[in-house]
């Protein structure tokens, strides 16, 4: 098991959410807050299409060069004295983390914000081995202090409010119990909380957001310094980093220091990025593992299409565009990947065999926002699309599916579908039901509860169409020029090179044989 | 100039205003207006909702009928958009180089409404004539995938005796998305309230856009509130004149 | 502590099933090209300061610009009325202000020594206008990683010729020093939190208060 696996499928877990007034409330005025900001730092770089593509194309180069990257890496982060090791899943990458920990009798680490933890349920395998992991970030150690779980790539306890941490804080916190709810004292509780633990911790663990190949060089981005206090103090570090997250050289990192934190925290740059390369002399923990992740990461290189969602940095844009994200919260999404990124991601990595998972794709309006802002191009829409092929694939025939293939051969000719449209304005055939359009599979159950559905015209277009091209024939040399205004524009105009004035003739009579057999 | 009108299966089934609206409008602008009766549907549900074989027979279709057309003009931004976005790289997915060949021959020559008329006639006033208040959402697919920008915009204000009311939140989805709104029916809901409250919030009688089937969607949720806003299509709007308002 | 250098017989065995994988998954994948870098109209050094400032203040951190001779109390000014200052090895002792109590760190301090320290003056490695932000590579005047994030006070001294305009332009100068194997740390404002109701609170574990100062050339 690990962080990825949905207890229900998406629109069930969305159902009590989307009806929580508050929680909607918090997230639309998150998410719109952070869309705003962005817009305007991202406005400030006239280039920055050109900084997604290159973006996008840098992580594709590692990744179509993947193993070649790895193992440049793992030469040399051991050149400059660090331990590299590979874990399949996150069994394996759990029991490497404990297995460290043991063997230098640590009993407490300290944390850094990191998703592939969350991915691998560490904490919880820790703690079976008598070992605690404090969380660091603030609003980690909010979630941890409360048993709760992230809802937000970037800001984990976005779905709670200050008198909520307010509350937690006073009841958790060693020495507090007169807090106000004001963020900065709360802040300031958390820091007072963590000074110690910082000072006189062995032992830390952080993720990593970019590796650079050709150096060994490990980066973390942060803004609270938490991430630098656990990078930087402990004697050892260890950290976890999914495989795509490997770079070529150190110049390949400009481009994601651009557009990473103007597209996530939408700050020209966040607070602090820590750069480290195995171990330094004199500096900082003494003891570095990395360890490099798979746990399902090869499942969606192997798909040419589904791969570009490997080049995902993790900066959350795209769930602070997401309508849908907006209204059922990250929790509905059931893995610590939240949010169209989410949706596409968690089915993949499970190679698309988890059935709740597979429902993540249609949770999709398909409105595109997420594209737009995707720092590296990553097109979500069509690979959501692509992905409710590949998950249909693995279903046997159903109710949708057979509705399905009965609308396509309804839609198959010309013919059949004009009788099909005859026959439904008298409230029967194939796309009907109850009197009402139905080839939506489905769609009264759904459509009627929020909205009406008009009744069909009883005269059609194809009708008015047949009716009005019967009376033209007389009057059809008296037809006017075309208008003033369109004149100059016609006369500029000249038809695509490709077509012949006067060619084939869109199939105007293969129609009229058609409504014979209607 | 011949232009092919791809009524799409949504207005052919439900509304055939729009398309009658389209032809008013692309003859009164001087093309000659063709309407090909083996049209059926551009396969977007099917393809949408996961089922690429059956969209692709009715790709294959499209193309076969429509690769001599000089202007295929489809008063539906997100048909177009299947088109031109979707009909490449389901082409590419299934292998069909055949298919892939022929879209992009015939990319360049699918036209939305709006973008026929800017891009193509070069005309923003049409002539047209409405006088009512009205709201104008634009629609995802046209917007996103297609970029039409502002086109639809420069055609509104251009129309004589309407007052254009700005939606806020405009660019946000309606919630519709084919069968999405069925089988997400409640995050769906959720965006289409926060829709029809912005539509309402501008005292507009009417929410115009250029696809019918957002307008199924947000008609469908106005209707039930009993708001007394209707929806009308872009064609609509356009086609209507001094001497017949339109809708 | 003792290092565990032994390979685990299980990541042998995973390394060559994961190196395995990927190479059957990214087989006959097409090579990719890059395209270039895009860079944006160069500005003249003066305008660079004068962007580096903007985005130092828009951090809300503190920023001033002295010819060298004044750098003295420019220090003196940024340390207030704080005792017991960090000082790295390489800091020229020219701009340091008479009579402070400096902390050297030669033998290294310990945490606990390095918590009682009030405030650290450091150099830096470069500097990028466009974004605010100051590297340190951890060379001379500048320590190593632990003296500039304990102390609650940074004071952080940047040459003028030290602003480049680019992240891009700031990665290239640093290319020596990360091929050399050096950490490097970014900063770009002080410490800050949003976590809470996306309320912005500056100051939770790094240094609360972040003092630039440029030396005018
Ligand atoms: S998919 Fe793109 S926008 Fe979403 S988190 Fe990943 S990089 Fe950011």
């Amino acid at each position: 098991m690990s962080g990825l696996h949905p207890k229900a499928p998406f629109p069930k877990a969305a159902e009590a959410s989307v009806n929580q007034p508050q929680l909607r409330a918090n997230l639309r005025k998150v998410t719109h807050t952070i869309r705003a900001k962005r817009a305007a730092v991202v406005a400030e770089l006239p280039y920055w299409e050109q900084l997604r593509q290159l973006g996008a194309a840098t992580k594709d180069d590692s990744l179509v060069n993947l193993s070649d990257r790895l193992l440049e890496l793992e030469r040399n982060v051991q050149a400059r004295g660090g331990q590299v090791h590979w874990a399949r899943d996150a069994a394996e990458a759990r029991e490497i983390v404990a297995r460290i920990a043991l063997a230098h009798g640590e009993r407490e680490l300290i944390k850094v914000k990191s998703i592939t933890s969350d991915e691998i349920e560490l904490n919880q395998a820790l703690e079976e081995h008598g070992i605690h992991a404090i969380e660091t970030d603030l609003a980690e150690l909010i979630v941890q202090l409360s048993h709760d779980t992230p809802s937000h790539i970037l800001v984990p306890a976005i779905h709670r409010n200050r008198a909520e941490i307010q509350a937690l804080f006073n009841a958790e916190l060693p020495g507090e119990g007169g807090l106000s709810d004001n963020p900065q004292d709360l802040a300031a509780a958390a820091r007072r909380y963590l000074r110690h633990k910082f000072l006189t911790t062995r032992m830390a663990v952080s993720g990593a957001n970019f590796a650079v190949a050709e150096t060994g060089t490990v980066c973390v981005v942060e803004s609270e310094g938490n991430g630098r206090m656990c990078l930087t103090l402990p004697e050892v570090l260890v950290s976890i980093m999914g495989i795509e997250k490997v770079l070529d050289t150190w110049e390949d990192i400009a481009v994601f220091m651009e557009t990473l934190p103007r597209s996530s925290t939408a700050e020209r740059m966040n607070p602090y990025n820590s750069f480290w390369s195995g171990v330094t002399e004199g500096d900082g923990p003494q003891e570095f593992h990395l360890i490099l992740l798979d746990n399902g990461r090869t499942h969606v290189l192997a798909d040419e299409f589904g791969r570009q969602t490997l080049r995902c940095i993790r900066c959350s844009a795209c769930l602070n565009v997401c309508p849908v994200y907006e209204r059922a919260g990250g929790h509905a999404y059931g893995s610590v990947y939240p949010g169209p990124i989410g949706s596409i991601l968690t089915p993949q990595l499970l190679g698309m065999h988890d059935k709740n998972a597979n429902s993540l794709p249609f949770a999709s309006s398909l409105c595109g926002a997420c594209y737009e802002v995707c720092p590296v191009e990553i097109n979500i829409p069509q690979v959501l699309i692509y992905l409710r092929n590949e998950g249909n694939a693995h279903k046997g025939p159903n109710a949708e599916s057979l509705a399905m293939g009965a609308a396509r051969v309804a839609m198959s000719e010309g013919w059949r579908w004009e009788g099909a449209l005859r026959l439904a304005r008298l409230g029967q055939g194939p796309l009907v039901r109850q009197g009402e359009i139905s080839w939506l599979p489905g769609m009264l159950a759904g459509w009627t509860e929020v909205r009406d559905l008009p009744a069909l015209p009883r005269e059609g277009f194809r009708e008015w169409w047949k009716a009005r091209e019967g009376s033209r024939t007389v009057d059809a040399n008296t037809q006017a020029g075309p208008p003033d205004i369109v004149q100059d524009a016609q006369n500029r105009e000249s038809p695509p090179a490709n077509v012949q004035e006067g060619g084939h003739p869109p199939a105007g009579q293969h129609g009229q044989e058609g409504e014979d057999h209607a | 100039m011949k232009v092919d009108l791809y009524l799409t299966c949504v207005n052919d089934a439900m509304f055939p205003r729009t398309g009658q609206a389209t032809v008013r409008l692309l003859e009164r602008l001087g093309c000659e207006v063709r309407f090909n009766p083996c049209q059926t549907c551009c396969g977007q549900m099917h393809m949408n909702t996961g089922y690429r074989e059956d969209a692709l027979v009715l790709a294959r279709k499209f193309v076969r009928e429509y690769e001599h057309a000089e202007a295929v003009v489809m008063p539906s931004g997100s048909c177009a958009a299947m088109v031109r976005e979707l009909y490449p790289q389901a082409a590419q997915w299934a292998g069909d180089d055949e298919l892939l060949r022929g879209v992009q021959a015939l990319e360049s020559r699918i036209f939305e409404l709006s973008e026929f008329l800017v891009d193509r006639l070069g005309v923003t006033d049409v002539g047209a004539y409405y006088p009512h208040r009205v709201t104008y959402h634009p629609t995802c697919h046209a917007a996103r995938m297609l970029h039409v920008g502002d086109r639809p915009l420069q055609l509104l204000r251009n129309v004589r005796g309407m007052t254009l009311l700005e939606l806020e939140g405009a660019e946000e989805c309606c919630g519709f998305g084919g069968t999405f709104a069925v089988k997400n029916a409640d995050v769906s809901a959720a965006m289409l309230a926060d829709k029809t409250r912005h539509i309402q919030d501008t005292g507009a009688e009417a929410c115009t856009a250029g696809d019918n089937s957002c307008l199924l969607h947000i008609g469908g949720g106005l209707h039930r509130l009993r708001s007394g806003v209707r929806t009308v299509h872009l064609a609509e709007i356009l086609a209507s004149t001094e001497e017949e308002v339109f809708a | 502590m003792s290092h565990p250098k032994s390979v685990h017989p299980h990541n042998a065995e995973a390394r060559l099933e994961m190196l395995t994988v990927i190479n059957r998954a990214i087989a006959g994948a097409a090579p990719v090209e890059k395209p270039a870098y895009p860079r944006p109209q160069p500005l003249s050094a003066a305008e660079r300061e004068e962007q580096f400032r903007d985005r130092i203040l828009d951090y809300r951190a503190h920023y001033t610009r002295v010819p060298l001779a004044e750098l003295p109390q420019a220090i003196a000014a940024s340390l207030g009325r704080a005792q017991r200052v960090l000082v790295p090895a390489g800091i020229p002792a020219d701009w340091l202000p008479a009579g402070l109590e400096q902390l050297r760190d030669e033998p290294p301090l310990s945490h606990a020594q390095l918590d009682r320290a009030e405030a650290v003056v450091t150099g830096c490695a470069v500097a990028v206008s466009e974004t605010g932000t100051i590297c340190l590579d951890h060379g001379a005047e500048q320590g190593r990683r632990a003296l500039s994030l304990i102390p609650d006070l940074h004071v952080c001294v940047v040459r003028e010729n030290q602003i480049v305009q680019t992240v891009r332009g700031a990665v290239e100068r640093l290319g020596l020093a990360v091929r050399a194997g050096r950490p490097l740390t970014w900063l770009s404002g002080g410490s800050a939190t949003s976590d809470i109701e996306l309320v912005r609170v500056e100051g939770v574990h790094g240094p609360r208060a972040l003092h630039v100062i440029v030396i005018a050339e």
